[in-house]
């Protein structure tokens, strides 16, 4: 992908700014039909993991389009920060959903769908109104000369960051900042309270100071069945209590009385002399 | 002449020549790398190891590839069909791609075409490999979860919040790196170390990327989103045959590819080690040499990742997520501090490099001084129990001694027969044979 990419854009210094090459071409031609195929994806598909996939399909071709238009840096950060960081965040919390579950059809806020829509109207009037000037008022220098002079892009983005966009980008990370520490109060439980979490050293601790230190006796100790249902038969031939359990109803003992005699010696045996007949 | 400048002109045959060049090269590292992961740690647990297949069993692990691509491919009931499909080649081609921006060497004259030994020098080089490994996880979360099964669920559970925290910490040590090369290019962090290694001068970003590295490529003692006595298999329970060499492939590429990256940013990349570079006024950096010492360094980080394995036994998942957390990223947040305030002093002030010695080692020696007066802490030992003067334990107050047991009339054991003795002792000769 990375030599695609340099051999899509080989003189970078000498292209004018408002000429697409035949590379950038077939790159938008490529990309963005599958940018829209994964959004479309997203919003039809049946499955809440195949509508997170989508969506990364949608950003790594937007992290690819970035690049392709001479801003590789933000092209990367694209791919890492959203496809690798958020979307799998998004991923995470899905599959600890579980994959079964589905979307709730029950309006929980009211006025949700209307404020909804909206909102989503305002939005794509603001996308189309300033799409509009952007193709029609505004004249594009293009990003050869940023890219070239006083370091390059990683550069020059760094230089703009820190110095005329300081304050708002010191903002944003009070705000993400805000955003970790409301979640850290909201999951935050106190070790040392009553009801505080135990480490994983006081819970080994407390087991090994308890009664039993080994794990239950495990169901069924005959070959005849070893179903969670039977239980475990001490060697005198009564129930374990331990390895009933609690939710399951347990095998009734006289159904296992043929095993414990077995065990215990005391079944009829066939005798091997008997093949030979009466003694005469 | 850079070498962005010297890769933009290469024809499409020389990018092929790469391309393959590269993949070959991958494919049998892995190879050779299962290999001899089996013999070094068979040699650590004084056993003879892989012997049979090939020369002092070199071909064990080309038989066991081969054997695995012709076995049945097996897919759950309850798979999830196209993500089941599609995760295996998701974390293979990120691990491969990453590969791409690594310098194997310098300058070279390849069939008449003056080039570098590289596929391609992108001005934001190491963010590529950090991309490639961001995306090389969905591979490995994907199958978890398409699967349909638990033990791989928790896996991918697992490596998901594993890579994820790991990557920050591999990401705030490369920063040390940038700042005193001044290029996320990998060719030129290459360059700037030409008058020494980075791994000597930012030794902190060294250790916390060298620990990172082996959390983000899952391997031991790290290896918790497979952990065999845990999760059976971890994420890759359910998979046979191709996709499981996929991902096979996988963890041995991505274990190249970090390794490779290590010698690149902290070991002077494909640069020859310091008696070396002397010798012909550095005529061993010139032509094909650095391909030489670009795979020595590699694999001495490939050792190191096996001699790890060898040794420690594997943490749990939460002593794994502190270190993480609460000593690796706090760690390089104070080093970067450190790094910058000090380039920002020398830049500004003008402070020589010694004056900055002379600071740090009266630090370090106040700290020392301290550290040794500082009183020890006393410990109390809770099961600790008291002694007499003379050294013998005091026993409690309220011991209660058991009574006497009553002593038994040990009766006679009746001895057997004559006859009976002999049968029995032939029965028992019976049962040991």
């Amino acid at each position: 992908m990375s030599a695609l990419l340099l051999a899509l854009q080989p003189e970078v210094t000498e292209r004018a700014a408002d000429v697409v090459t035949t590379g950038e071409a077939i790159a938008f031609w490529i990309l963005g039909p599958l940018a829209l195929a994964g959004a479309l994806g997203m919003l039809f598909a049946k499955n809440a993991v195949h509508s997170a996939l989508w969506l990364v399909l949608t950003m790594l071709s937007l992290g690819v389009l970035y690049m392709v238009q001479q801003a590789p840096f933000l092209g990367f950060v694209q791919i890492i920060v959203y496809t690798g960081a958020i979307m799998m965040l998004f991923l995470f919390v899905l599959m600890l959903v579980g994959r079964d579950s589905s979307d709730s059809v029950v309006e929980v806020l009211r006025g949700q769908r209307l404020a909804a829509a909206v909102l989503g109207v305002g939005f794509a009037g603001l996308v189309v109104g300033s799409l509009a000037r952007a193709l029609t008022e505004v004249q594009p220098v293009g990003l050869a000369e940023q890219n070239t002079a006083g370091g390059g892009n990683v550069a020059n983005i760094g230089t703009s960051l820190f110095t005329d966009w300081l304050f708002p980008f010191e903002l944003t990370s009070a705000l993400l900042i805000t955003a970790a520490v409301g979640a850290m109060i909201l999951a935050f439980s106190d070790r040392h309270g009553k009801s505080g979490k135990k480490t994983q050293k006081q819970l080994v601790e407390e087991r090994f100071q308890g009664k039993r230190v080994g794990s239950l006796p495990g169901p069924g100790v005959f070959a005849t069945a070893n179903s969670v249902a039977t239980p475990a038969l001490l060697p005198d031939g009564s129930v374990a209590p331990e390895s009933l359990n609690e939710l399951i109803e347990a095998t009734a003992k006289e159904q296992l009385a043929d095993d414990v005699a077995e065990v215990a010696g005391t079944a009829h045996e066939a005798d091997a002399h008997a093949l030979k007949g009466s003694e005469s | 002449m850079t070498t962005q400048e010297l890769l933009a002109d290469d024809p499409v045959w020389l990018i092929l020549i790469k391309v393959v060049g590269i993949f070959a090269f991958l494919v049998v590292m892995t190879l050779f790398m299962i290999n001899w992961e089996r013999k070094v740690v068979a040699r650590m647990q004084h056993r003879p190891g892989p012997n049979r297949v090939g020369p002092n069993g070199w071909l064990q692990s080309l038989a066991d590839g081969l054997k695995l691509a012709f076995k049945e491919d097996i897919r759950p009931v309850l798979a999830d069909k196209w993500v089941f499909f599609l995760a295996p080649v998701i974390s293979c081609i990120p691990a491969f791609l990453a590969f791409s921006v690594i310098p194997l060497g310098g300058e070279v004259t390849m069939f008449g075409e003056q080039t570098a030994l590289q596929l391609v020098d992108l001005p934001v080089g190491v963010l590529v490999v950090l991309a490639c490994s961001s995306v090389g996880v969905y591979g490995i979360v994907l199958s978890g979860w398409a699967s349909g099964s638990p033990y791989p669920l928790l896996g991918a559970l697992r490596s998901a919040a594993q890579v994820i925290s790991y990557e920050i910490a591999m990401g705030l040590s490369i920063i040390a790196v940038v700042m005193y090369s001044h290029s996320l290019s990998t060719a030129e962090i290459v360059k700037a170390q030409e008058s020494g290694w980075f791994a000597w001068l930012l030794f902190p970003s060294f250790l916390i990327y060298v620990i990172s590295m082996v959390g983000e490529t899952n391997r031991a003692p790290f290896d918790l989103p497979e952990a065999e006595s845990e999760l059976v298999g971890g994420f890759h329970t359910e998979y046979s045959s191709l996709k499981f060499a996929l991902f096979f492939l996988a963890e041995y590429v991505n274990m190249v590819t970090v390794s490779a990256l290590a010698t690149t940013l902290f070991l002077g990349g494909w640069r020859a080690p310091w008696p070396l570079s002397a010798i012909g006024d550095g005529v061993l950096n010139t032509g094909w040499w650095p391909l030489l010492w670009f795979v020595a360094k590699t694999l001495f980080f490939l050792f190191l990742f096996i001699w790890l394995r060898g040794t420690l036994p594997r943490l749990r998942y939460d002593q794994f997520m502190r270190l993480g957390w609460k000593a690796l990223v706090p760690g390089s947040l104070i080093w970067i501090v450190l790094v910058s305030t000090v380039r920002a002093w020398k830049t500004e002030g003008g402070f020589t490099t010694q004056q900055l010695l002379i600071v740090f080692g009266v630090v370090v020696g106040i700290l020392l001084l301290v550290s040794v007066l500082l009183p020890d802490k006393k410990q109390v030992d809770e099961n600790a129990v008291p002694l007499a003067g003379s050294g013998y334990p005091v026993p409690p107050l309220d011991l209660r001694v058991p009574k006497a047991v009553p002593k038994k009339s040990v009766k006679a054991a009746k001895l057997p027969k004559e006859k009976a003795a002999v049968t029995t002792g032939k029965e028992a000769g019976d049962g040991d044979v």
